[in-house]
């Protein structure tokens, strides 16, 4: 436990070391990195160490504040959340440390490093917090410094408002949770965790589901659940590459944590639970791949990819859940460890794409997925490291993406073919998980396929350069873990047991039977996975062997006999790609088209437009805050810079409330 | 015994996913025809118990009314305002089916709620009453031509037949006649409308009849 | 018992491409046509592989790795799938799972080489093909969770043993839904026809030959193979529903299996001669359509 403190103080610690070299970009960018990565290092020892045994270390002093104390502990649980922490985000600092050379006329990187470093440090203290002060203070710290972290390049306009969203989207969300930990603290009499959990049997029904759908609330909108999710695709484009990755990989996850924490606090859920967390989990996961298809830019469509793997990891707790309640063992394990397993996966797979799209960034000065193509020949490392990404998140085997919708698919079916079981979700999660990964395929055909694949269809893209070789290798590593996943899986699925035992309060061994199967079934996907890529190398051989005598010629694509040589331009872009899909769901997305169709004999100017903006953003909370806008207004008669009257105001307050008090 | 009912049954949800899906107003009409038949089938299956004659009565007009007389009378109408086809739906075809299976999740969980009257007839019946009735509203709200509305309307009232022949016992004869009556008059005046409609202003498009307020 | 394990993929590895001649064939007739040799698909591998290639120069590695990939899925699919009850070399809880996934891969990878080419037509059968296979999957997936609800089991081999003429009488209503969902996953993910036409002409109205346009000599040879081998695993699993036949004689059941996979090629034949191709923008309806079959199936499989 010391040694996961002793990281935190040394992130912090030289976050301000960099902040202080500020005068050099350099020195303060290896100050900043370095740290990083060492703390990084030293704190995942503790976590891996409690993930592989399933010990508990804690830690525990007074602290000066009302209600606070300075209590932390490590179990698995948190140290599950700790490897995408520490790992994920060592990986992408060491990107960002070439990735900001670019910015360093114009911003002082010793606050981006030191707002990094603080960010690193709050998850892991959000993670490891037992106490509900230290818990919100830590969790805003970490809202705190990813909102400057966002807003880095704050001389453009459209950073700040996205910066605005986020602020107010996540401030909105820590409401919820003060009322939440408020609401545990009075009946467990304090604010330590330890009481809330000891309270078990005090809930009543009713309280439990209030403070369940707070949890919801309020760690749905960190963790991205539609419709709390408007913030993500504003955030996460706005931010500086290395950071949405952090941001969308690695933050959105501490939402997830908060919602299984808070479910150990409240004892066995009702079947309810599991059918509200699956129906989140099935729009989530469906309309966030429905807009991020229907998106042009790279970034917003990664982040709309988020909601979507957020939507994904709901499914498979609300598996788990749904199988607490109904008492049903197979699904309990299969659901929790295919929801945690993605969690891992989505870190790895998610920052890598974020960091593949900051290289495209770097290289061409656009995320337009309609101005790139062919940089697959330009930037080989990053094409293959974004294509192993891009199968990664579709789900597609061999990737680490399968392994989990695999094992929440099992768990789906295992629940399907009881007799006792409440069909309908069981359904849902089936069919939409069906259709998300045939919906991420297209996605992810649309987004590599256009932007790596063909003639470049703009200037910016016709001559990029491959980034430099930090920047390379970090993604070499995030791509190296996603393979990595896949080859211990049957392992790491026995590690879930720990954290499902800290979850749902079973013992770890008999989850530890219900997860060998599992590690069986893994184990022969591997084998039939390897027999395929075998095959893949036999097939190259022959056809190798095949051509190898023949005539091999380079010529054009087949144009249908056109003389002028067709142009990148006359590609079929990503808009394209995506519109029958777009049309076909237009009942949800709302696209609008703009459209001047070529006119006369000599058509000149002529153009096409789509536009996706988000549905819940315009409709729910435009509304929503236009109202408040008028409500406000109409409060202004109040102050109007008297102060004399002001001091009345407070006078009478505080007589009011001495009057109320007395009375 | 069960899984004849249950066939009649999984027909009727067919036919009603059938009614969402296509687009030629001439098959809708002819499904809503079968539909009627299959509830005639249904009266055969379920009411075993009863007297003959007022079994007979009850199947005869069902017969006749559901699967000859409105038929007959909408393919009239669409025939001589030459409407083939529902052109362009408030929602979508494939749209609709998604609907529909919304709602048939929808009935079913209702079903299970539900304290079920009689329970020898299929745990399927009213469900299925209800998802008949649901397609038919569904069905008036969401298309455009009034014929489509007419068949929604007359799919609602099947819906309710299922729901009589399978849970109301006492004098379920009358209660059926007395609603087919009303049906009858209601489907009457309303192909009279559609013609007139039609002659008058050269399409059936209802949302169009806005235009003739004040 | 292990040679058993290598009799099916054997069979399918070397009949395979004799489906797309009984298809053929019966069009012929239909057609009132003579028609190609049922071997013609043989002649046609045999004649590719001894080609040369022609490439695009605006092609990567991807275009070139996109036949192996696809091919490669398929052979393992076949592998994976039992006929009847002839045991599989894998066989675990899932198992189906995978094999969707792998056909998955195949035309992800499919569609990669046909954007790489730069070709509008191709990238316009890509945005096709992921179109229609996003709602193909589902249906196929609930139309297998149904019969693993039906049967009680979650691994193909054990789904093939348990369906039964006993299972038929028990819900059979469910048993030809799901049938009818599956032919419509097995028409749209072999091209066939109310969906897509394997012989049209025109770029335009293609989706599935128009991404592998570019394509020739023995990567066309391993696209032709691997969708043979498709159309034979999703040909297997809907024997498997159709005829279930156990009876004590193994040899029987897979003769019979066979004579199945094969008429069922004739079948399909059948249906290509006697339907029009389904307007691009119905085959979204076709298809949510099967899937509400399949959800209504496994909500009538009580079980």
């Amino acid at each position: 436990m010391l040694t996961l403190l002793f990281a935190i103080g040394l992130l912090v610690f030289s976050g301000i070391a960099a902040l202080f070299a500020g005068r050099s970009p350099l020195i303060s960018t290896v100050i900043g990195v370095s740290g990083a990565l060492v703390s990084c290092v030293v704190g995942l020892v503790p976590a891996i160490r409690v993930l592989s045994l399933g010990t508990v270390e804690s830690f525990r002093t007074v602290w000066q504040v009302p209600g606070g104390s300075f209590y932390v502990e490590l179990d698995a649980l948190s140290a599950l959340f700790l490897i995408p922490i520490l790992g994920v985000s060592a990986i992408c600092v060491l990107y960002g440390g070439q990735y900001l050379q670019v910015y360093k006329n114009e911003n002082k990187l010793g606050w981006a490093w030191l707002w990094v470093n603080l960010l690193i440090a709050s998850m892991v203290l959000v993670v490891v917090a037992r106490n509900a002060i230290l818990f919100l203070v830590a969790w805003e710290i970490m809202s705190l410094s990813s909102y400057f972290l966002v807003t880095f390049q704050y001389y453009r306009k459209g950073v700040r408002e996205a910066g605005w969203t986020y602020l107010i989207a996540t401030q909105l969300g820590t409401a919820f949770l003060l009322v939440l930990f408020i609401l545990l603290g009075e009946s467990g009499g304090s604010l330590d965790f330890d009481h809330f959990m000891f309270t078990h049997g005090s809930w009543s029904g009713i309280s439990a589901n209030v403070l369940f759908v707070l949890a919801i609330i309020g760690f749905g909108t960190k963790a991205g659940f539609v419709p709390f999710h408007v913030w993500l695709p504003e955030a996460h484009p706005a931010a500086p590459s290395h950071v949405s990755a952090i941001m969308s990989g690695v933050m959105i996850k501490t939402g997830i944590y908060g919602l299984l924490r808070t479910l150990t606090f409240l004892g066995s859920p009702p079947e309810w639970w599991g059918w509200l967390l699956i129906g989140i989990g099935m729009t989530s996961g469906v309309l966030g791949v429905l807009y991020a298809i229907a998106q042009h830019d790279l970034k917003r469509l990664l982040a709309y990819h988020s909601v979507e793997n957020i939507g994904i990891i709901t499914l498979g707790i609300g598996i788990g859940v749904l199988g607490i309640s109904i008492q049903s063992p197979q699904m309990i394990a299969l659901g929790f460890a295919g929801g945690l397993l993605h969690v891992i996966n989505h870190a790895f797979f998610k920052s890598l794409l974020f960091l593949g799209a900051g290289s495209i960034i770097h290289a061409t000065g656009t995320a337009e997925v309609d101005r790139l193509g062919g940089l697959l020949k330009r930037m080989p490392w990053t094409g293959v490291t974004f294509l192993i990404g891009a199968v990664a998140i579709s789900g597609l085997p061999p990737l680490n993406g399968f392994i989990s919708e695999f094992l929440i698919y099992v768990g789906a079916f295992t629940g399907a073919i009881q007799k006792t079981t409440p069909l309908a979700p069981l359904i849902g999660v089936i069919a939409s998980l069906a259709l998300i990964g045939g919906l991420a395929a297209a996605c992810f055909a649309k987004a590599f396929g256009i932007s790596f694949l063909g003639e470049a269809r703009s200037q910016h893209a016709a001559n990029p350069h491959e980034v430099g070789w930090i920047m390379r290798s970090s993604m070499l590593l995030l791509a190296a873990g996603c393979l990595l996943i896949v080859i211990f899986s049957p392992r790491l699925i026995g590690m879930m047991s720990s954290p499902i035992a800290v979850i749902t309060g079973l013992p770890t061994t008999s989850l530890l039977m219900e997860l060998q199967p599992a590690s069986d079934w893994l184990w022969t996907i591997l084998q039939v996975v390897s027999i395929f890529l075998g095959l893949l190398g036999i097939l190259a051989t022959i056809r190798y062997l095949l051509l190898r005598r023949k005539q091999v010629e380079l010529n054009v694509t087949w144009d249908c006999g056109y003389v002028q040589p067709s142009s990148g331009r006359m590609q079929y872009t990503a808009s394209s790609f995506a519109q029958p899909i777009t049309d076909l769901s237009r009942l949800f997305l709302g696209t609008s088209k703009t459209f001047i169709p070529p006119q006369g004999y000599f058509p000149e100017a002529s153009s096409f437009h789509t536009d996706t903006p988000d549905w819940y953003r315009r409709h729910i909370y435009g509304y929503l805050f236009s109202g408040l806008c008028w409500l406000s207004s109409k409060l202004r008669w109040f102050q109007h810079g008297r102060v004399h009257l002001y001091i009345l105001y407070i006078a009478v307050t505080l007589l009011l409330l001495l009057i109320w008090n007395l009375g | 015994m069960h899984s004849r009912i249950d066939i009649i049954f999984t027909l009727i949800i067919l036919a009603n996913l059938l009614l969402l899906s296509s687009s030629r107003l001439g098959t809708c009409i002819n499904v809503a025809a079968i539909q009627g038949l299959l509830l005639a089938v249904l009266t055969l299956a379920t009411r075993t118990d009863e007297p003959l004659i007022q079994t007979s009565i009850l199947i005869l007009s069902t017969i006749v009314l559901k699967s000859i007389v409105f038929p007959q009378l909408l393919q009239r109408a669409i025939r001589d305002s030459e409407t083939r086809r529902e052109m362009r739906p408030y929602v979508g075809y494939a749209q609709s089916i998604v609907v529909g299976m919304v709602v048939l999740a929808l009935s079913l969980w209702l079903g299970s709620k539900l304290p079920l009257p009689n329970p020898t007839i299929s745990p399927l019946a009213l469900p299925v009453a209800l998802f008949t009735i649901l397609v038919g509203l569904f069905l008036i709200v969401s298309r455009r031509k009034a014929v489509s509305q007419v068949l929604g309307y007359l799919v609602m009232e099947n819906g309710i037949y299922v729901f009589g022949v399978t849970m109301v016992h006492e004098s379920t004869l009358f209660v059926e006649l007395g609603v087919l009556l009303d049906v009858f008059v209601g489907v009457f005046i309303m192909g009279i409308m559609i013609f007139h409609i039609s002659r008058e202003f050269d399409h059936l498009d209802v949302d169009r009849l806005s235009t003739l307020k004040d | 018992m292990s040679i058993w394990l290598l009799v099916h993929p054997t069979l399918a590895f070397l009949a395979a491409p004799l489906l797309p001649g009984i298809i053929n064939r019966t069009k012929a007739y239909f057609a009132g046509r003579d028609g190609q040799p049922l071997l013609q698909t043989y002649f046609d591998l045999a004649k590719l592989f001894r080609k040369g290639a022609v490439y695009s120069r605006t092609t990567t590695w991807l275009f070139r790795a996109g036949p192996i990939l696809s091919l490669g899925a398929a052979l393992m699919a076949v592998v994976l799938m039992p006929l009847g009850e002839l045991p599989t070399v894998w066989s675990f809880q899932g198992d189906f799972i995978l094999l969707v996934y792998l056909l998955a891969v195949g035309r992800f990878f499919t569609v990669m080489a046909a954007l790489d080419t730069g070709s509008s037509f191709e990238g316009m059968g890509a945005s096709r093909e992921m179109q229609f296979s996003m709602l193909a999957e589902p249906v196929l997936l609930v139309g297998l969770a149904a019969l693993a609800r039906g049967t009680g089991c979650l691994t193909l081999s054990d789904i093939a043993a348990n369906i039964s003429w006993q299972a038929w009488s028990q819900y059979g209503e469910g048993l030809i839904l799901i049938v009818v969902a599956l032919m419509a996953v097995f028409l749209v993910e072999n091209a066939r026809i109310p969906i897509d036409d394997p012989n049209t002409h025109l770029e335009l109205t293609m989706i599935h030959e128009v991404m592998v346009l570019d394509h020739g000599g023995p990567d066309l040879a391993y696209i032709l193979y691997g969708s043979a081998l498709k159309l034979w695993t999703l040909s297997v699993l809907l024997v498997n529903i159709m005829i279930p036949i156990h009876t004590d004689l193994l040899l029987l059941n897979v003769v019979v299996s066979l004579l199945g996979v094969l008429c069922w090629a004739v079948v399909v034949g059948v249906i290509e001669s006697t339907m029009a191709r389904l307007a691009l923008i119905r085959i979204p309806q076709f298809l949510v359509g099967a899937g509400a079959l399949s959800v209504l199936a496994l909500i009538l499989i009580k079980k």
